[in-house]
């Protein structure tokens, strides 16, 4: 295979790692709004932990758009 | 945007140019003005008049000392709930670190490209979130040493753990540690990065069809990608402020480790 084409190729295979990322950072905003709306009292506590989870996923999935950008504009 | 040539290239608008001074130099390093230097001097004037308009400390608040009271408050209120009575030291440094990120990032947001200006984000450069993210990682390594002397390695060993295990988590919770200044920097750098490239190629889609040959695609291309751009914008408003939010809290998150160990 072409190597450019390799390239190219692989930053779209990292792009899937984005789309995952998204399944998380859902997930953690998901969680929290369905135990926040048992318990609305207790909401307003932990959002300083449903941004650390946020945080946390969102930056599995940069990681995969630095792979795509070294994939194509670096390597 | 190249418009002309009709090729989208979203990485131009992170190029670092000189402004002035292009051959002063020490020790053969360039210490030109750039771009990058000065978005980040209007960075620092709109902090510095958004704060001075409001510390008149008038005994009735007006809306704009409402303001600069509120985000004091919101990050007193982040290191109280994260750190306890003894983060109150550290809220100048916070207060700044997140009031410049915000200021950066909105700034970097402003459409100075319709009067002729070159909008450049400051925090889309790894080498100024790196250094914030290093200013960070240094405070809570020398408040923990100063504070707990070389007890600080404590915190390498979660309480209750003995033993074995301690052998086998001691270098992973290290490499975690270690790795804190790097997804600190990195989060910010690339996610005002991603945003500004995906803003930059949906105007590209926009201009595009408005100059292409064949009528019928300015209508189906560009008015969808306009319409989208203009959510993708809100979303970049709402990411500028998260992130800048999310380093001021993972900051206190680190302090607090420093301060009160486990």
């Amino acid at each position: 295979m072409d190597a450019n084409a390799a390239k190219l190729l692989g930053a779209g295979l990292a792009a899937i790692g984005v789309g995952m990322a998204a399944l998380g950072v859902g997930n953690v905003f998901g969680s929290f709004l369905e135990s926040a709306l048992r318990n609305p009292a207790a909401a307003d506590g932990q959002q300083g932990r449903l941004f650390i989870g946020f945080a946390a996923a969102e930056l599995l999935g940069l990681l995969a758009f630095v792979v795509a950008m070294i994939l194509l504009f670096v390597a | 945007m190249s418009a002309e040539s009709g090729k989208i290239d979203p990485m131009h608008q992170f190029l670092i140019q000189p402004l002035v001074g292009e051959h002063w130099q020490i020790a053969g390093q360039s210490i030109a003005f750039t771009n990058s230097a000065l978005w980040m001097a209007l960075t620092f004037g709109a902090v510095w008049l958004f704060m001075l308009g409001g510390m008149k400390r008038e005994l009735v608040p007006g809306r704009w000392q409402v303001a600069v009271e509120g985000f004091a408050g919101f990050v007193t209120n982040m290191l109280d709930t994260n750190i306890g009575p003894k983060g109150r030291k550290f809220a100048p440094y916070v207060f700044s670190l997140f009031m410049f990120i915000l200021f950066a990032n909105f700034i970097g947001m402003f459409p100075v490209a319709l009067v002729g200006g070159h909008p450049f984000a400051v925090t889309s450069q790894l080498t100024i979130t790196g250094v914030l993210a290093l200013l960070s990682f240094s405070i809570v390594l020398i408040v923990g040493f100063a504070k707990h002397g070389l007890h600080f390695f404590s915190l390498f060993v979660p309480s209750g753990v003995k033993g074995p295990m301690a052998v086998i988590i001691f270098p992973i919770e290290l490499i975690s540690f270690l790795m804190r200044p790097f997804s600190l920097g990195l989060r910010l750098f690339v996610a005002i990065t991603a945003g500004h490239i995906l803003m930059e190629v949906l105007a590209g889609f926009v201009i595009n069809g408005l100059n292409s040959d064949a009528l019928w695609v300015a209508p189906v291309v560009s008015l969808p990608s306009f319409i989208l751009m203009f959510g993708v914008t809100l979303l970049e408003i709402l990411v500028a402020a998260i992130q800048a939010y999310v380093f001021a809290l993972l900051t206190s998150l680190y302090l607090n480790d420093a301060i009160n160990l486990h």
